[in-house]
């Protein structure tokens, strides 16, 4: 029982800081909308992509990429919690470190969830229909995408010691990730050393899925996207623990 | 039995032993003082304590419970109020002592009204819904004081409880010490390089030098060992022996200034006065704690603690980071 009220303890505390920062809000649906309407409609008047406008053909892609910065850049507040020493607090209460990474990545994947919402709001807009089926898919392929990326920006922030560090170790991570993820191009036809690089890429799935969902153009079936997606989630939720069990106070 | 008993507990860290083979325990109910100068060894030991790290070699038992094989019982049964400070401070006192509650698994049902009790203790009911932000340094101390005992622990490790505050805030945190070790009815373990903090405080101390204790002893038992001193200034007449006092432990003449050393000097006056009737002025010197720390180390503590910088110094750090 005290473990779950120390995931909820974790993940209110995330929760009420987030809702106190709205420069945070503000700041992560900035990016996205300057893709989708200077980027995406922009080339969008002279490119159409597999039926569709090129801006709407992105839009899957610039939720995606929402959701990897948004949960990848969460990590840094563990190195805050470390140098106000709120971390300390933390780990000194009578909880396990699992538990901790729990409350802590549930906490990232909120913040996700509300900027991705956000831009699923706007979806209509870019050309999209919903469906009660295609909102409900959509957000399962943003929680596990979230789950893992929340992951992973946790595992890099448990190791840095300064903000300045992790938004260096970020950057590296990152963009490769998000641009060899088809998020902004289809992946079917690349040059072969591109093509293996993109499969890599488990953004590639998440990608895949929300574009499959929402326009109906897909590559892989939505259940193998799933698959790989889980499988990559599963996999950083397992380092994170580690990850988390040997961080020093 | 001691609620505390530390045995041959030994930190190394690379080349350097911060914690040297110490062995000692802490009675249930005490306010039990480390002393020493910063880099003493005495918050690597609190922390060896409160679970956070590992000792290099031995062990202790808090609570009955030993700290390498049960840490999470070790940590549900005490309080710590770190040296830095820990609360977060975009959330209000009262969160940070909501979130607190959860974390330690304080039952549901107690949530609120231990939240109020602490408060109360601590004077910060007025100020629970502002957020920490804008809480003083000493305010800020309180607070965490609150916290450290909100799932009432047995033991409280208070690690450099004033550092930093001005002298005012200061007198006001020894003051909810004192109050809350009578009301939550807690052993209270504090790391102090305050010699004054711990005279006030603690009803035993223990001088901590490069790992190792130095002494060990009640204060006031300390402090007697050194004796008091009785100056004589402006001293014509010096008498050729001393013979006729017999209790006088040191005797020292520096043209006409004469010390004497004293067990109770009170008592010794009389006498003294009658063997060098002509002088100007008498003085008495108590000995502190600080003398204690001389005697015992070689050298003075260093009072200040820039290297570690000020409490409030960190606060304003925090401030700007965020």
């Amino acid at each position: 029982m005290s473990e779950v009220n120390g995931i909820a303890a974790l993940w209110l505390r995330e929760f009420k800081v987030f809702t106190r920062e709205h420069s945070r809000v503000v700041s992560s649906i900035f990016t996205p909308l300057l893709w989708l309407v200077v980027f995406g409609g922009g080339l969008g008047s002279s490119i159409i992509i597999k039926g569709v406008n090129y801006q709407t053909f992105i839009y899957p892609g610039v939720v995606s990429m929402s959701v990897l910065f948004t949960s990848v850049f969460f990590g840094v507040y563990i190195v805050w919690d470390r140098k106000i020493d709120f971390l300390k607090e933390v780990l000194v209460a009578p909880l396990r470190r699992s538990t901790i990474f729990i409350g802590k990545v549930l906490g990232g994947m909120t913040d996700s969830l509300i900027q991705g919402s956000i831009l699923l709001l706007l979806g209509p807009l870019f050309g999209v229909h919903y469906t009660i089926i295609v909102i409900l898919k959509a957000y399962l392929v943003i929680l596990i995408m979230a789950a893992g990326l929340v992951s992973l920006g946790l595992i890099i922030g448990s190791q840095m010691e300064s903000p300045e560090g992790f938004g260096m170790v970020v950057s590296f991570v990152i963009y490769p990730l998000f641009f060899l993820s088809g998020a902004l191009f289809p992946t079917e036809d690349l040059p072969s050393w591109l093509s293996s690089l993109v499969l890599l890429d488990p953004l590639t799935y998440g990608v895949d899925a929300l574009r499959g969902t929402m326009l109906g153009t897909q590559r892989f079936p939505f259940l193998v996207d799933l698959a790989v997606l889980s499988s990559f989630t599963a996999f950083m939720i397992g380092i994170g623990t580690q990850a988390f069990k040997r961080m020093k106070v | 039995m001691g609620i505390i008993e530390v045995k041959e507990i030994t930190k190394v860290y690379e080349k350097i032993t911060a914690v040297d083979h110490l062995n000692f325990e802490i009675e249930e109910g005490e306010v039990f003082g480390l002393l020493g100068p910063n880099g003493a060894g005495k918050t690597t030991l609190l922390h060896m304590l409160a679970t956070l790290i590992k000792p290099t070699y031995g062990t202790a038992t808090v609570n009955g419970y030993d700290i390498i094989r049960e840490p999470g019982k070790v940590r549900r049964s005490i309080g710590i109020v770190f040296q830095e400070p820990s609360s977060d401070d975009i959330l209000t006192g009262y969160e940070n002592l909501m979130l607190h509650a959860m974390m330690y698994g304080v039952p549901r049902a107690e949530w609120k009204s231990r939240i109020r009790e602490v408060l109360r203790l601590v004077e910060l009911e007025s100020r629970a819904h502002d957020r920490v932000r804008n809480y003083s340094g000493g305010m800020r101390r309180r607070l965490e004081l609150a916290r450290g005992l909100l799932h009432k622990p047995n033991v409280l490790f208070l690690d450099e409880p004033t550092l930093g505050l001005d002298p005012q805030s200061r007198e006001h945190v020894w003051e909810y010490i004192r109050e809350l070790v009578e009301v939550e009815n807690v052993t209270v373990v504090i790391t102090s390089h305050y010699m004054e903090e711990a005279d006030h405080l603690c009803d035993r101390v223990a001088i901590i030098d490069y790992g190792k204790i130095k002494v060990m002893d009640k204060p006031s038992a300390l402090k007697s060992e050194i004796g008091e001193k009785i100056i004589l200034m402006g001293v014509k007449e010096v008498p050729n022996t001393t013979d006729s006092l017999p209790f006088l432990t040191g005797y020292t003449k520096e043209n006409d200034r004469i010390e004497l050393c004293v067990d109770d000097a009170s008592m010794r006056l009389k006498r003294i006065l009658e063997t060098f009737p002509t002088f100007e002025k008498v003085e008495i010197v108590h000995p502190t704690l600080n003398d204690v720390f001389l005697k015992y180390t070689g050298r003075s503590i260093r009072e200040g603690g820039t290297a570690e910088g000020g409490y409030m110094q960190r606060i304003m750090r925090q401030v700007k980071k965020r």
